[in-house]
């Protein structure tokens, strides 16, 4: 064949080095990938709360993964233990590694104590995808949601993740939100370790 | 020289996934419960003990009789405890340290569900050949 290097084989995965991994895939392949995903799941479900659930299940096990896999990696072996700590991780470090560039932007909810918001103008997710006028409220955001769920409540912060379009003046497209609701026990233990 | 050591990886349901005896001197057959046992009982201490600290080796945390109980907290909160005799704590980090790569090499395995039994054989081989090497 042309052009084999002599890359050395190794007999078990357990074997091969953790390493730096690849830093970059193809966007076309993962944009394909991802619509076999969504396409597939719409086969098996009848309603779009049943879809986005499905999305959100399988972010789920990613962010999992991506979660030690970064803390290892990138954190020294250092766990978060407060709440802004774990949030500016998933704003930062997650996006990083995943999309190539930080969140746009981590906020605080007015309203209420326990919300959060990730926003992006464009999820990379989204960016090849339209949805039909008929499925009005889907997101497929659902798994990048899926992800940061994942994420938090592994690192021991259960929270409800959602995605949601908001639309902004002057254009044209809306920009996404992710928000975060942390369960009570979050805040209890914040408020404990002051 | 003879040692005895008792190794759990307990998932973040503190639900036991790989149990180990790696110590070098003989196995009895009561002993092993009640290694398990104190492990067990030491649960409580680590989930206080780690959120004080962003750390991830805990050092040791709970006695027994002249067993001590040394703990390693995950970023996904899954537990390495030991159970040993020994005073080596360099040589206890690193071992788990060690352990921490394997684990996050079987857990990136898509088809492997997060808090289930490792039964990989070639991971408990890998896990004795380390016990040997660094306790």
């Amino acid at each position: 064949m042309i052009g084999t290097g002599k890359i050395k084989q190794y007999a078990n995965v357990l074997d091969k080095p953790l390493g730096k991994g690849k830093q970059e895939v193809s966007l076309s392949a993962f944009a394909f990938l991802f619509s076999e995903l969504v396409q597939y799941n719409q086969t098996q479900v009848d309603n779009i709360s049943e879809l986005e659930t499905r999305l959100e299940d399988a972010g789920y096990a990613v962010g999992a993964r991506v979660l030690e896999l970064l803390c290892h990696r990138d954190k020294g072996n250092r766990r978060e233990t407060r709440l802004l700590g774990i949030l500016s991780f998933v704003h930062s470090t997650v996006w990083k590694v995943l999309f190539g560039k930080v969140a746009d932007s981590l906020e605080k909810g007015t309203e209420h104590e326990d919300e959060y918001m990730i926003s992006e103008k464009e999820l990379l997710v989204n960016r090849f995808i339209s949805i039909p006028k008929d499925m009005g409220t889907f997101h497929c955001g659902a798994f990048v949601a899926g992800i940061v769920k994942g994420v938090l409540e592994n690192a021991g912060f259960p929270a409800v993740v959602t995605a949601h379009f908001v639309p902004v003046e002057g254009q044209q497209r809306p920009r996404t939100t992710i928000l975060i609701k942390f369960a009570e026990k979050v805040l209890r233990r914040e408020a404990r370790l002051g | 020289m003879t040692s005895t050591a008792c190794f759990i990886i307990v998932s973040r349901n503190d639900i036991p996934i790989y149990e180990a005896e790696v110590g070098s001197a003989a196995k009895r057959e009561d002993a092993a419960q009640l290694h398990q046992f104190v492990l067990h009982a030491a649960l409580d201490i680590v989930q206080d003990l780690a959120w004080t600290t962003s750390a991830m080796f805990l050092k040791a945390i709970d006695r027994f009789n002249d067993l001590v109980v040394s703990v390693y907290v995950t970023a996904g909160h899954t537990r390495f405890m030991l159970l040993h005799d020994s005073r080596n704590e360099d040589g206890i980090k690193s071992f788990f340290q060690e352990v921490h790569e394997l684990y996050i090499k079987i857990l990136l395995n898509p088809l492997y569900l997060p808090g289930s039994r490792i039964t990989s054989s070639h991971f408990d081989t890998k896990v004795r050949a380390l016990a040997r090497k660094y306790l």
